[in-house]
Formats: structure tokens, sequence, C-alpha cells
């Protein structure tokens, strides 16, 4: 499978539309999906992307059956997304690695996602549309940054972590002030 | 006080007079007799006698804002730029904070320190976040603010942050004895901290307590002084005055979100122009289960809370 030409697209993109979005911080490597949404690169383990590189039909043959898998077992042991009746092929492509596939067979690519999130999740998703679930950066008069449904919930196990707090305020009685000043 | 406007001598008049026409000469005499009796040894003569922000001509202002940013830079030795945005037209701001979603991380805290300028020391902050009892749902008696466990959120419990709700109706502009807190037209409650006298009647009449007051000389180290700033919003305060959170104008006027909805890691906090139809604002406004905090109070706030889910 070549994906040379797509990556070259996705990259092309991405030089188009760079300038436009120059503020934000934590954009780097961002994409445009095809319906024109800028979104981030989805949060992929370090070198683990494409999966052409270990899964492109010749190094190994391809097996749909569902098993205790050898490689990504991390992932495995760590599927909270309706364990008992999902399986790695039911999202990912097994015909074209790189990709993500619809209950309809229809491929999507790893930035579109939330097309495949949304078949389950259609009123998250149309919240996410009109700007209510999720979160945007940017200008809240123009170009706006997405985040992915990946980028805050990991898709094996999508409950969102738990986190630990900042700091709690000062309590009054903690408060010194120093005569003539703080400092 | 009797007389608000300021009376315009006729242009050079001012200039001309190199030793001081009497207008002058009377206002350095007032200045140092007030400094004298007051105290207030720090305050400039020009401080003294200049005015409330919204009688001010253009050159007026150029002229304080190049004196403003000429102290700071000498107090933090680097460059603070203090800009004067006006409201943009069609333009009023709203927010909406998603209860279902916040996990009271306090990150928006924080970021809100980090932008706003606030004192380090003694600690101010804008935005207080409280954790509540799902059982008894919105309810001030069952409110903590000071919670710190180790993971949050905490089992069977619910934050609910909360800062100024730019209120329609705000009871603190209509307490202000000095017309030093208004409403701007995009609906940002600010306030002129030059003009302020410190007497806190706004924060008694606040019910949501989002107004805060420099009881001490604030501290900032310099390094952690956000330079971008606007003359209304974050510019770096003084000891007597009170400040609250302004939708961080400094960033709102130039189109971008305040600093809470750019950090908050849960996407709970929304914000947007409520005149504008295809807003996020508005759509969370027209498809969601949306409150006011303390409604009955009727200062119509245009901070709204709402469940995503």
């Amino acid at each position: 499978m070549n994906t040379r030409p797509i990556r070259f697209a996705g990259l092309a993109l991405l030089l188009l539309t760079a300038p436009a979005f120059a503020s934000p911080p934590e954009q780097k490597g961002s994409s445009v999906t095809p319906e024109g949404i800028e979104v981030p690169k989805p949060p992929f383990t370090e070198g683990i992307f494409p999966c052409t590189s270990c899964h492109d039909g010749k190094q190994m043959k391809v097996d749909t059956r569902r098993r205790e898998l050898g490689m990504h077992s991390e992932i495995q042991e760590q599927l909270h997304h309706g364990p008992a009746t999902r399986w790695c092929l039911d999202c990912h492509d097994a015909s074209s690695r790189d990709y993500l596939h619809l209950a309809s067979g229809e491929k999507v690519s790893f930035n579109a996602s939330y097309l495949l999130c949304g078949q389950c999740h259609g009123d998250k998703l149309r919240d996410w549309r009109m700007g209510i679930h999720g979160k945007r950066t940017g200008s809240w008069n123009g170009a706006k940054q997405y985040l992915l449904c990946v980028n805050c919930h990991n898709p094996h196990s999508p409950h969102f972590a738990p986190l630990k707090p900042m700091p709690p305020p000062t309590r009054p009685e903690d408060i010194k002030l120093t005569k003539g000043g703080a400092q | 006080m009797t007389d608000p406007k300021p009376i315009h001598p006729p242009a050079g008049a001012v200039e001309s007079s190199a030793c001081g026409g009497r207008r002058e000469f009377l206002g350095t005499a007032v200045a140092t007799v007030a400094m004298a009796l007051t105290g207030c040894g720090k305050l400039s003569k020009e401080e003294f006698l200049q005015h409330n922000f919204r009688e001010l001509s253009k050159d007026e202002l150029q002229t304080i804002i190049a004196r403003l940013e000429r102290e700071y830079e000498e107090k933090y030795h680097k460059a603070v730029k203090v800009g004067n945005e006006p409201a943009m037209p069609g333009v009023i701001f709203g927010y909406a904070l998603d209860l279902s979603r916040c996990i009271g991380c306090r990150r928006c805290v924080h970021a809100c320190v980090k932008e706003n300028n606030q004192s380090r020391d003694p600690q101010i902050q804008w935005i207080r976040v409280l954790e509540m009892d799902k059982e008894e749902g919105v309810n001030i008696q069952h409110a903590e603010q000071y919670y710190n466990p180790e993971e949050v959120p905490r089992e069977s419990h619910f934050y609910m942050p909360v800062q100024c709700q730019q209120c329609k109706r705000p009871p603190c502009v209509k307490v202000c004895p000095v017309g030093a807190t208004w409403k701007e037209k995009d609906g940002i409650v600010v306030v002129d901290y030059n003009w302020c006298i410190g007497c806190r009647y706004c924060m008694a009449a606040c019910p949501y307590g989002a107004r805060h007051f420099n009881w001490g000389e604030p501290h900032l180290e310099s390094a952690d002084v956000n330079p971008a700033t606007h003359y209304l919003g974050n510019r770096p305060r003084a000891k007597g005055v009170v400040e609250k959170c302004t939708f961080c104008v400094q960033r709102t006027r130039n189109g971008l979100y305040p600093a809470c909805v750019e950090i908050c890691p849960t996407g709970s906090r929304k914000f947007g122009n409520l005149l504008d139809a295809k807003s996020e604002i508005r759509q969370v406004l027209e498809t969601k289960r949306v409150f006011k905090f303390k409604e009955d109070l009727n200062t119509q706030p245009t901070f709204f809370y709402f469940y995503g889910v």
C-alpha cells in the first residue's frame, strides 16, 4: 500500500493553512479534515504511525480472527470501551491499516476519527460540531482549532482520566500582611 | 465631585504657561497638601489630578498610558504594553460553563492569575471553584472551596467555578460612589484602577464574591508579569484598589478566547458573542438546559451554567 501521496497531500494542506493560524501554541502538526475543520494530530504513540510500516500485508499475514494479541497487548488489556463486543478491526481497517472504517465499511482517516465515534455517540458529535462538547481554542470570532475526540478521550479507554487539582486558595487567616507592603 | 466634566482649556494654553498658570499652581498645591495629609507619598501629581477614564480625551489617555508604561518598565524592568482597545460594535460577550464536565482541577484559576497579573502575595484569585455535593445540587451551604484531594473529581461531588458574572444589572456598579466601575458596551464590567477609592462597597454589593481588594502592596515578580495588558483589564494594580474578572478584556477584544477557556482540559468553558446566532454560546443557550446563578436577585448575569449531557 503506498501512502506517500496521501502523506504529501496532508503536508501540503498543512503548509497552506499554517500562516492563518500563527498564534496558538499547541498546533504543531495540525491538519485539516475533509470537511475543512482544523484539528491537531491524533495522539499517536511515538513511532507507531504509519501502521503500514509493519502492517503492509507482506511482513505479516492479515489475520482477522478475534484473539489474544502478541503485539499491542497493552491496548487489549486496557480496552475499556465495550470490550465484550468490540475488537480491533471493528474500527481499524484490515485492508488499509493507516485508516479506520465506519460500520458501512467506508474508510476514514485518523484525523476524521470523530465520524467513527459519532456512529454511536451521535449526540456528542452534534454538540461537538456546534462547539458545545469538546474544546476549541484560537479566536472566538475567527479561526478556531478543534480538539479531536481522541485528544481528550483515549479511544481504547475513553473515560476522562482524573487529574491532580492545582493548589487551593490560601485561607484568609493564612494571608499575612507585612506592614508597609508584602515586599 | 460636583463638577464631573473636565474643563478643557484652549489648545496650547497649558503648554505655553511654562511656570504655571493659576490652574496648574492650584493643582500642584492641592496635590502637595493631599499627599502630605494622606501619606500617599508615592502618588505623582499627574496621577492625583488624573480624570476618570470615561472623561479622558484621546491625548490625555495617550499621555497617561505613556506614563503608566514608563512606570511599569521602571518597576518590572521589562516593556509592558497598556492597550485601550474599545468594545467592538455588534458584540455582547456571553459565557457558559458546563457543570456536567467541570472536574474542579483549578487549571482555570491559575491560568487566570498568570494572564491577569494578579498579586501572588498577598494572593488574589478571580475564579473560585466550589466543590458541591451531588445530593444537594447547587447549594452554597454545601460548598467547599479549599478542597484538595489527590485526584479530582471526587466521588459524588461536582464542581462549580464562580467568577464575575458580568451582570446586565450589576449591583457593584450601582453602589460605586465615585463611578470608578461601569459596564462597557460589550457587556464587560470594568474598573478604572486609578479612579477607585478602595471603599469596597462593590464587594459588599456583589452576590458572587467576584471582586477582590488589594489589601497589601501587590507582589508580582517581573518574570511573572504578562506584558500584554489593557488599561481596564490586567495592567498591574496598586495597593488599595478593587479588581475583578474582565473576561480577559485584553484578549477578547483582540478576538482571542479568555485564558480560562483556553486552558480548561475538559472543554467546560464556552465563550462567544451573544449577538451572533452561530456562536458557540448561542448554541448552548438554544439547545441546553441553562441556568443563571442566583437568578432570583435579578442581576441578570451574562455568565450561564449549563448541563451538557
